[in-house]
């Protein structure tokens, strides 16, 4: 009895990554099911941004056509905002010892990033889906085709999952939860005011303007108002540039290539853990 | 002072012997040996956490590290779990190299304390599922593992309440159930009873003789020499990252030799009196306890110097409450080995000889002087240090 073997199935490779990636992430999201504070929080800051954009702003804009224009930027911003969580959670994880606790356990290196960033995903659906609702109260609709809205969220999540990997990333590198919260917010406000997502590059000065029309925030927002058919008022008409005219491609592409070049990071930061 | 010019860590601070010394290969071939460590050195910026550790531990035995917070303890814990590569120095664990193996090691290890954790949010049923879970188990014997260690480490009451609010003794036995979920062969507790209650403490030691009892090799951390001298097969004294020494309980009570005599007088303000008249006695200096109003002295001749020290007080008209003899705790060897004013300056008289010696007006301590290297090599001089083997 004392020496039956507990452990001998224990598979390895990517599949040993998202094996142990899920049982992350589900302990992430039952640590979250317990601080409902926290959630709500999250909650509360895409629903302001709904209501101060569409209220504040959108009268000038456009009124009831901007407040549905609004609403796919309002989920690009949402999900990158989202971004900061998983900064936040690693950072407090390595704060607690956590990480050290699974560092010591035979698990595949990146598994306990991979696990936060699918809980975020998971919080991403939740956002979204209570943003969704927020929107349809203030007059936002589908208006494109069921499967193209499918495509949309999917996109969105997609991206989500990306930005999530950069907030990894800055996570692994700060030194304490208090930077891991600032550094993991405040490149935040450029990366998703500085784009399409709220209004028209076409008026921001140089070189604002290029990195606005080429920022995947915009792509992204740009992607998913184009597959809900929501149309842009006059006041925020997008230039017809190649991201615009390609978003969904575009989104895609960015989204992917964002997680190439930042889950090796967030993974090679992790192994550099070791080193102190 | 003595003055021999040794290298003040000479006698006592040697590194592990060429290997093949005891018919041992190098570090790969210590099938015996579940850990082995030689040279680790770590430096933290320009702070040297670890100067060259070297240590080993046979299969089924309890290695204590013994050292004040920051000589290294932690550290040592760190690399050997892999969590931290050492700058210089390897180390192998259940027979695979730290630096190379690092997967391997961590199958084979278990590792509890300072810096492992609970997650407070889940309840102690989670925590050890999900460690369970971690090391491979399928659902059905994670669940039925967890049942166990919960039941062993009496938890089972507790089991679905949320871990943040256990008492200090609770989460410590938390963090060890997780520690010993794989049944690994080496476990590792840094500092397993610091901040524990008395029974608390009395329960981490009755984990670890289980542990023991069912062939686990143990690496223990403390700061408390009465857990190392209860639990621990051989003890390594560690300060400001170096062995200091290295033995069994008793050898290092050897070591540092004779007995302590304590007494309480019987009127508090005679303290001093006393005190004056042990000083004019022997070769080593009286020390005066003030929470307790007791007045200790080490001696190297027993019961004669008590009875001795008795006659004296009795001529000074001093009285005393009540009196010990009792062989030197490891409080005191390690305090002689670290320099802390604990023992007599001058290296004590080999040769039979009158049990006291007048030294009263020998050179004194003051508390928190630096007099490490002069310590040990009285400790080493006196016995020529024959349990100190590396």
């Amino acid at each position: 009895m004392a020496t039956v073997n507990l452990t001998a199935h224990k598979p390895t490779g990517p599949v040993g990554t998202i094996r142990d990636g899920l049982l992350i992430a589900e302990r992430n999201l039952l640590n979250l099911r317990r601080t409902p504070g926290a959630v709500v929080a999250a909650l509360v800051q895409p629903l302001m941004f709904v209501l101060l954009l569409a209220y504040v702003f959108g009268g000038s804009l456009g009124g009831a056509e901007y407040r549905s224009f609004l609403m796919g930027g309002i989920f690009a911003q949402a999900v990158t905002f989202n971004a900061s969580f998983t900064a936040i959670g690693l950072a407090a994880d390595m704060d607690k010892g956590m990480v050290d606790r699974f560092r010591a356990l035979p698990m595949p290196r990146g598994s306990v990033i991979l696990g936060r960033t699918l809980s975020d995903l998971t919080m991403s659906a939740v956002t979204l889906t209570v943003t969704s609702l927020c929107g349809l109260l203030i007059g936002w609709r589908l208006e494109g085709s069921a499967l193209d809205a499918v495509v949309a969220y999917g996109l969105v999540l997609l991206f989500a999952f990306a930005m999530s990997w950069i907030g990894a990333t800055i996570g692994l590198m700060a030194r304490s939860v208090e930077v891991a919260q600032s550094a993991g917010l405040i490149w935040l406000f450029p990366v998703t005011f500085v784009s399409g997502a709220f209004v028209s590059v076409t008026t921001m000065p140089e070189p604002l303007r290029t990195i606005a029309e080429w920022n995947p925030v915009s792509a992204t927002a740009t992607a998913a108002r184009s597959l809900f058919g929501n149309q842009a008022p006059p006041a925020v008409v997008p230039p017809d540039s190649w991201p615009v005219q390609h978003a969904t491609a575009y989104a895609l592409l960015c989204a992917c290539a964002i997680i190439a070049l930042f889950m090796p990071l967030a993974v090679a930061r992790y192994r550099r853990i070791a080193r102190g | 002072m003595n003055t021999s010019g040794v290298n003040p860590a000479g006698p006592l601070r040697q590194p592990l012997p060429p290997q093949g010394d005891a018919g041992r290969g190098p570090v790969s071939c210590g099938e015996q040996d579940m850990i082995v460590a030689e040279g680790l050195t770590r430096s933290f910026g320009d702070r040297q956490a670890l100067a060259g550790i070297d240590l080993r531990a046979p299969a089924g035995t309890v290695l204590s590290l013994l050292g004040p917070n920051g000589a290294g303890k932690t550290t040592t814990v760190r690399i050997l779990t892999t969590l931290l590569r050492p700058d210089g120095g390897r180390a192998t664990v259940a027979g695979h190299d730290v630096g190379d193996a690092p997967e391997a090691v961590r199958e084979r290890i278990g590792l509890s304390g300072q810096y492992a954790a609970v997650d407070e949010r889940l309840t102690a049923r989670e925590n050890l599922y999900l460690i369970a879970r971690l090391y491979g188990m399928s659902r059905r014997t994670a669940r039925r593992r967890t049942g166990d260690l919960l039941d062993r480490f009496a938890l089972t009451e507790a089991a679905d309440r949320p871990s943040g609010n256990f008492s200090g003794g609770m989460r410590r036995r938390l963090d060890l159930a997780g520690a010993l979920t794989a049944r690994p062969a080496v476990v590792f507790l840094d500092e397993p009873t610091t901040g524990l209650d008395p029974r608390g403490r009395a329960d981490t030691w009755q984990a670890v003789e289980d542990l023991v009892a069912d062939g686990t090799t143990v690496l223990l951390t403390t700061q408390y020499l009465e857990e190392a001298d209860r639990l621990a097969d051989s003890i390594v004294v560690v300060d400001h990252g170096r062995v200091i020494a290295r033995g069994t309980a008793n050898e290092l009570k050897d070591a540092v030799g004779g007995e302590r005599i304590t007494l309480r007088p019987a009127e508090p303000r005679a303290v001093g009196a006393i005190a004056e008249v042990l000083a004019s006695l022997g070769p080593y200096r009286p020390e005066t306890d003030r929470r307790t109003g007791k007045v200790s002295v080490a001696t190297d001749h027993g019961a004669a110097a008590l009875q001795r020290a008795l006659a004296a007080l009795q001529a000074a008209h001093l009285d005393v409450r009540d009196v010990s003899l009792a062989p030197p705790t490891l409080d005191d060897v390690f305090l002689a080995l670290t320099g802390r004013p604990r023992s007599a300056d001058d290296p004590p008289a080999q040769e039979p000889g009158p049990p006291v010696q007048d030294h009263a007006d020998g050179p004194e301590r003051e508390p928190g002087e630096h007099h490490g290297a002069g310590t040990r090599q009285h400790a080493a001089h006196r016995r020529g240090a024959p349990a100190w083997r590396p």
